[in-house]
């Protein structure tokens, strides 16, 4: 298909499409409401369907329903929309329903900014609502990547029957950049046996219960042992994770979404000086690039993790360096986006600090 | 040898959870006996709701959903557009429907889905063990209104078949009452009139049936039925509230 210039969020909106999606349940809310604007032009056109619902609730509840049927359906929100999904996400987690939802992060907390955030990060990577549960996190750098990263959310989220988040700061979703839309075909996946989609009794599938209540302690400890194993196997098989002039790297950046993109133009700037620098971006959140952190942290002086939050992912790559190096964090948040220079000035202070 | 009576088919064989005296086995085995005859079992999705009806995914012999409190209108929206030949009603009770979930139950009426709702009215929480509903009458004691319940700290009860009927997205809205056999079979009548306006595709359909809670009123069964009779239908009158052609 012919390269064209696409605002991210339609360009999420239209990868879906031409992943299978045909049902999209949403709600407005800055910075994402190209998503649900697309889909409902979009979806008519496919066969599909669209609904602005009451709520941010009820959207993702429309999801659970949905999803239900076995149909490839999703939800977009921001932040403090997502902290309204968090019900339903659970829900959908215990009933082992595939879906994707993508939060275009904003500024936080409470009605916070509309510009571009990343402080959603432990909302996402810990599961977010109630109980023991985890979601794959994609977090795109680029318009292209979102839009491969979303096609590839639909694939996960059918093959481990569990939700999968598309996590972009604003900016991916409001700036427009070339992009080519991948020929999509589907990884092999299970057939969708467990659907409601009315039930014959001739014996040719059990009746279909959607459902996450275990009333027997045992039988819901089963279920989460169940869920485990299912979490063990996507830290296992999912994790995506990029890095750049980390061969000889006395520094080591860790960086994800558009932060990673601007920290890369500072870490070739401090190379021209002669600072040997590098980038490592997480592209799933979760899993989370543990490994490919703590060998890092044997080889490097220093890491600095540059996030637009307070600090969050820098938890955890606190955890992988394990005290293998010093970690330090950098982070501008509420809607302001660190700026080149301030992350070189970061990167430079850290060499001259020895 | 003629067959007389029998189970509906719609009615798994397990035991009900029930409590002794509850009029929820009755209005099971009427959307039982409603979906029976008009041969739709095979489509029929059901979504049950968190109260005590919660399981009723256990019951209903047709796929089912459990669906979060108050949001069974919003699952069984996303269920119907992805089945629009399907057949999908939700069960709800009147803390599920009335409080937690207005604003799903409002939606869907208005967006005029083409759901079935059934709504279970006993006034009070059961599962929980007898607190407070929107539902409960003044003066009626709860555990979270151990005077009863009062206008200056509680407000009012809600009519929600009322409220629903001022909208032009349903096709049938009625309220019926369990409590005897008069009232039972005209119940009988309106849940089926409800399922024939979605096969129909009229739009959203609700009947709000009065129930008792024998266990959480704190009565026996058959003072529970003579207690409904006499006060709830007068703040709950019974009837048609809307219909289309």
């Amino acid at each position: 298909m012919a390269r064209q210039m696409m605002k991210g969020n339609e360009a999420i909106a239209e990868a879906a499409v031409q992943a299978g999606c045909r049902y999209f349940f949403g709600y407005p809310i800055t910075p994402q409401n190209e998503i649900p604007e697309y889909m409902s032009a979009r979806l008519p056109e496919v066969g599909g369907a669209f609904i602005q619902a009451e709520s941010e609730v009820a959207a993702i509840n429309m999801v659970y329903g949905a999803a239900g049927t076995g149909a490839r359906c999703m939800t977009s929100s921001s932040s403090p929309g997502i902290s309204l999904k968090q019900e339903g996400i659970s829900y959908i987690v215990g009933a082992e329903l595939p879906c994707v939802i993508v939060n275009m992060m904003r500024g936080g907390p409470g009605l916070g900014s509309i510009q571009p955030a990343q402080s959603d990060y432990f909302q996402a990577t810990r599961g977010g609502g109630h109980g023991d549960y985890h979601m794959v996190v994609f977090a795109p750098a680029s318009v292209q990547e979102a839009v491969e990263l979303t096609q590839r959310a639909f694939d996960v989220a059918d093959q481990y029957r569990n939700p999968v988040m598309v996590l972009g700061d604003g900016i991916i979703g409001q700036m427009m950049e070339p992009v080519t839309m991948p020929d999509y075909k589907p990884r092999n996946l299970p057939e969708k046996t467990w659907a409601a989609t009315g039930w014959k009794n001739d014996g040719s599938r059990p009746r279909a219960v959607i459902n996450s209540l275990y009333i027997q302690a045992q039988d819901c400890e089963d279920m989460n042992k169940r869920l485990q194993k299912k979490y063990d196997e996507m830290a296992q098989n999912e994790l995506m994770v990029e890095t750049q002039m980390m061969e000889d790297a006395e520094y080591a950046i860790v960086a994800y979404g558009t932060t990673a993109r601007i920290a890369l133009t500072a870490i070739r700037q401090a190379r021209e000086q002669g600072v040997k620098a590098g980038l490592i971006r997480p592209i799933t959140l979760w899993p989370f690039p543990t490994e490919t952190i703590a060998k890092a942290a044997k080889q490097v002086k220093k890491m600095l993790t540059v996030e637009m939050s307070m600090g969050q992912m820098v938890e955890d790559v606190r955890a992988a360096a394990c005290g293998a190096c010093p970690v330090g964090f950098y982070g501008r948040t509420g809607g302001v986006i660190p700026g080149v220079r301030e992350i070189y000035n970061q990167i430079m202070s850290m060499k001259e600090a020895e | 040898m003629a067959v007389v009576f029998e189970k509906p088919k719609m009615l798994a064989d397990v035991p009900l959870h029930y409590c002794p005296g509850c009029t929820h086995g009755i209005i099971h085995r009427l959307v039982a006996e409603a979906i029976d005859e008009l041969g739709v079992g095979e489509k029929t999705i059901g979504v049950a709701p968190v109260g005590c009806a919660v399981f009723a995914y256990n019951y209903f012999n047709c796929d089912m959903y459990e669906a979060a409190h108050g949001r069974a209108p919003a699952v069984a929206t996303g269920v119907k557009r992805c089945l629009p030949d399907n057949v999908v009603f939700t069960y709800q009770g009147d803390g599920d429907l009335a409080s937690i979930g207005t604003a799903e139950i409002v939606h869907a009426a208005t967006r005029g889905e083409k759901i079935t709702t059934i709504f279970v009215n006993n006034a009070i929480y059961g599962m929980t063990g007898g607190q407070m509903a929107p539902t409960t009458l003044l003066g009626q004691k709860a555990t979270t209104a151990p005077l009863g319940r009062s206008v200056e700290k509680n407000g009012y009860p809600v009519r929600m078949s009322e409220m629903l009927a001022t909208l032009d997205g349903p096709a049938y809205i009625a309220r019926v009452s369990v409590h005897d056999v008069k009232h039972i079979m005209e119940a009988k009548k309106a849940i089926k009139r409800a399922f024939e306006m979605q096969i129909a595709g009229k739009g959203f359909s609700l009947v709000e049936v009065l129930s008792t809670c024998p266990t959480n009123w704190g009565m026996s069964p058959a003072e529970a039925l003579k207690w409904l009779e006499e006060n709830m239908i007068p703040q709950y009158p019974l009837g048609v509230k809307k219909e289309v052609e």
